[in-house]
C-alpha cells in the first residue's frame, strides 16, 4: 500500500514539474513574438507546411464530416416532417462545433506528430546544441515560427472546412435525400448568426496554439535517442488531442455564457 | 604508447603575459540524476593554447565542453569565458558570446534539412551578410577542409569523416576565439582521423587559435602534439624527434575528477597508476 502511495506521489509531482514546465515553456514562446530576432521566413515556410500541406486531410474530412451530417440528419428530420432543416443543422455543426474540433484533431495528428519529431531528432543528434553554439536561441528560431504559423493556418483551414463540410452536406443532401438545393442553403444561411461563427472561428485560435506548444514541447524535451523521439511523438498526439477535446468543452462553455448568456 | 623521444624536449606552455586566460573553471561540479558527473574541475586555458581532455568513454568529458561555453549550467564553481562569468549568465546574453567560440560536436550535428553551404555559412545567414560575402567565405572554409566540391551537397550524402570536416568549417567560418572539439575523430578510421587531426594542427598553427579537444585516442592526441603544420607544403609534418609542440597540453578526467593537468612530458612520465594504465 505505502509502494503505491509512494506511485502516486512521484507521478503527482512529475505531472506538476511538466505543467510548471510547459507553462514556462509557452510563456517563453509567447514572449519571443515580441523579441528580436523574428524568423518570418521559417513563419512563412511553416505555413505552406502546416497549411498548404493539411489541406487535403481538411478538406476530405470535412467534406464527408458535412455529408455524414446531413445523411444521419435527413433521416432524423424526415420522421417529424423537418427535413428541410437539414441545411440549417449541418451549417450549425460544422461552423459551430465539427469544423474546428476535426480540423485540430487532423492537424494535431499530422503537425503536433511532425513537430515532435523533427524537434526530437534535432535535439537527440545535437543539432539544438549546435544551433545555441552558433549563437541561434532555438525558441526563436523553431518555436515560436510553429507556433504562430499553426494559429494562423489553423484558423483559415476551420474557414475551408467549414465551406467544405456544408458543400459535403449540401451534395448529400441533393444528390441522395433529394432534397432542393436552394432550400438547403438558404436554411444553411439564415440559421447562421455572428455569434455562431465567432464562436466556430475562436476556437481554432487556442487549438493551434495547444498542438503546436504541445508537439514543441515534447519534441524539445525529448530524451533517450531514437526511442525516446518514438515516445515523444506519441505524446504529442495523444496530449494535443486529449487538450483539444477538453478545451472544446471548456472553450464552449465559456463562448455560450459570453454569446448567449447560457 | 606515448613514445619516450616526448620526454626528452619540450618546453613547458608560456601564455603570453598580460593576456587574459580564455576560458576558466573554478571549482566546478555538475550532476544530473545518480552520482556527480564533475567534480571539483579547475583549469584554465591561455590564448594561442590548445588543452587535450582526454578520459575513458563516460567520464564526462563531452560535459564539461559544453560547460565551457555555457550548453551545461554548473551546480557549484565558477566557469569565466573570454573574463566573463558565464556560471549564470542569461541565456540571451550568452547566445552573443557563443557567437565568438566555434564547436564541433561529436557527430557533426550538421542541420540534416541545411545545404552544406547553408550549414557552413549558418552564422553569416544569421547576420544577414550580403549573399556574395557569404558563398565567398563558405568556399574559402569549404576550401580549408578540402572539401569545396560538397558545396551544395546535403549533409545525408556526406560520409561520417566529410560530415567531420564541414562541422570544422562550419565552426571556423567566423574566425572564433576559441575552438572547442567534441571527439572529432570518433568512430572514423585512422586514414580520415589522421585528416582531421591535420586539420586541427592547421587551426592550431595558422591561426593560432585556442581550443579545447576531447578524445579518447591516445595516438591522435600524441599525433597533434608531436606535428606542426607546414605551411610551405601545405601539410602537417612530424617536428623534429624528440620534441612537442610547447601550446600544446593535457587534462585527464577520472570518475568526474580532474586527475591531470600539464605538459606532455609530465604526462608520460607521471607515476599515477590509472595514468600509467591509461597511457599503457
Amino acid at each position: 500500500m505505502a509502494f503505491a502511495f509512494d506511485n502516486i506521489d512521484t507521478l503527482a509531482k512529475r505531472m506538476l514539474l511538466a505543467m510548471q514546465e510547459y507553462t514556462l515553456f509557452c510563456w517563453e514562446a509567447v514572449a519571443n513574438v515580441l523579441r528580436a530576432p523574428h524568423y518570418w521566413s521559417d513563419v512563412m515556410t511553416q505555413c505552406d507546411l502546416i497549411g498548404v500541406g493539411s489541406l487535403p486531410i481538411v478538406v476530405l474530412t470535412g467534406f464527408f464530416t458535412g455529408g455524414v451530417l446531413a445523411l444521419q440528419s435527413a433521416a432524423s428530420l424526415a420522421q417529424f416532417g423537418a427535413q428541410a432543416y437539414t441545411g440549417r443543422f449541418v451549417s450549425l455543426s460544422m461552423i459551430r462545433e465539427l469544423a474546428p474540433v476535426l480540423t485540430g484533431l487532423m492537424v494535431s495528428g499530422r503537425n503536433a506528430s511532425g513537430m515532435a519529431s523533427e524537434l526530437g531528432s534535432m535535439v537527440v543528434t545535437e543539432q539544438i546544441d549546435a544551433m545555441r553554439a552558433l549563437g541561434t536561441d532555438p525558441m526563436k528560431k523553431l518555436v515560436t515560427p510553429r507556433i504562430l504559423a499553426t494559429v494562423v493556418m489553423l484558423f483559415l483551414l476551420t474557414i475551408v472546412s467549414d465551406t467544405v463540410g456544408t458543400a459535403g452536406g449540401a451534395v448529400v443532401a441533393v444528390f441522395i435525400s433529394h432534397q432542393n438545393g436552394t432550400q438547403y442553403f438558404t436554411s444553411a444561411y439564415q440559421a447562421l448568426g455572428y455569434d455562431d461563427i465567432a464562436q466556430g472561428l475562436t476556437k481554432p485560435l487556442f487549438f493551434g496554439f495547444i498542438i503546436a506548444t504541445v508537439g514543441c514541447f515534447f519534441g524539445m524535451k525529448t530524451t533517450g535517442g531514437t526511442q525516446g523521439v518514438g515516445r515523444s511523438t506519441t505524446q504529442a498526439v495523444v496530449v494535443s488531442s486529449v487538450l483539444i477535446i477538453f478545451g472544446d468543452f471548456i472553450l464552449s462553455r465559456a463562448l455560450l455564457w459570453l454569446y448567449s448568456g447560457i | 604508447m606515448p613514445d619516450q623521444a616526448l620526454l626528452q624536449s619540450e618546453t613547458e606552455p608560456q601564455p603570453q603575459p598580460g593576456q587574459q586566460p580564455v576560458v576558466v573553471f573554478e571549482n566546478v561540479c555538475v550532476r544530473f540524476e545518480g552520482p556527480p558527473v564533475l567534480e571539483d574541475v579547475s583549469f584554465q586555458v591561455a590564448p594561442a593554447e590548445t588543452r587535450i581532455l582526454l578520459g575513458p568513454a563516460g567520464v564526462g568529458k563531452s560535459v564539461l565542453l559544453k560547460l565551457a561555453n555555457g550548453l551545461i549550467r554548473p551546480d557549484c564553481g565558477r566557469i569565466f569565458l573570454f573574463g566573463e562569468d558565464i556560471t549564470t549568465m542569461p541565456e540571451d546574453v550568452l547566445l552573443k558570446l557563443r557567437t565568438r567560440t566555434g564547436m564541433v560536436f561529436q557527430e557533426g550535428a550538421l542541420f540534416d534539412s541545411l545545404t552544406v553551404r547553408d550549414n557552413v555559412g549558418y552564422q553569416l545567414m544569421e547576420r544577414h551578410l550580403p549573399v556574395d560575402e557569404i558563398d565567398q567565405r563558405v568556399h574559402e572554409a569549404l576550401r580549408f577542409v578540402e572539401l569545396d566540391h560538397t558545396y551544395a551537397m546535403l549533409p545525408a550524402s556526406l560520409s561520417g569523416g566529410m560530415r567531420r570536416r564541414v562541422a570544422i568549417a562550419r565552426a571556423i567560418i567566423d574566425k572564433p576565439e576559441l575552438l572547442l572539439y567534441d571527439s572529432p575523430t570518433g568512430g572514423l578510421d585512422p586514414v580520415t582521423s589522421t585528416t582531421i587531426d591535420e586539420l586541427i594542427v592547421k587551426e592550431r598553427d595558422v591561426y593560432a587559435t585556442p581550443s579545447i579537444l576531447v578524445t579518447h585516442r591516445l595516438q591522435d592526441a600524441f599525433t597533434m602534439v608531436a606535428s606542426r603544420f607546414d605551411t610551405d607544403k601545405g601539410q602537417m609534418v612530424p617536428l623534429p624527434h624528440g620534441q612537442t609542440n610547447s601550446l600544446t597540453s593535457f587534462l585527464v578526467l577520472h570518475q568526474g575528477r580532474l586527475i591531470f593537468d600539464g605538459s606532455t612530458s609530465a604526462l608520460v612520465s607521471s607515476d599515477d597508476p590509472f595514468l600509467k594504465e591509461f597511457l599503457a
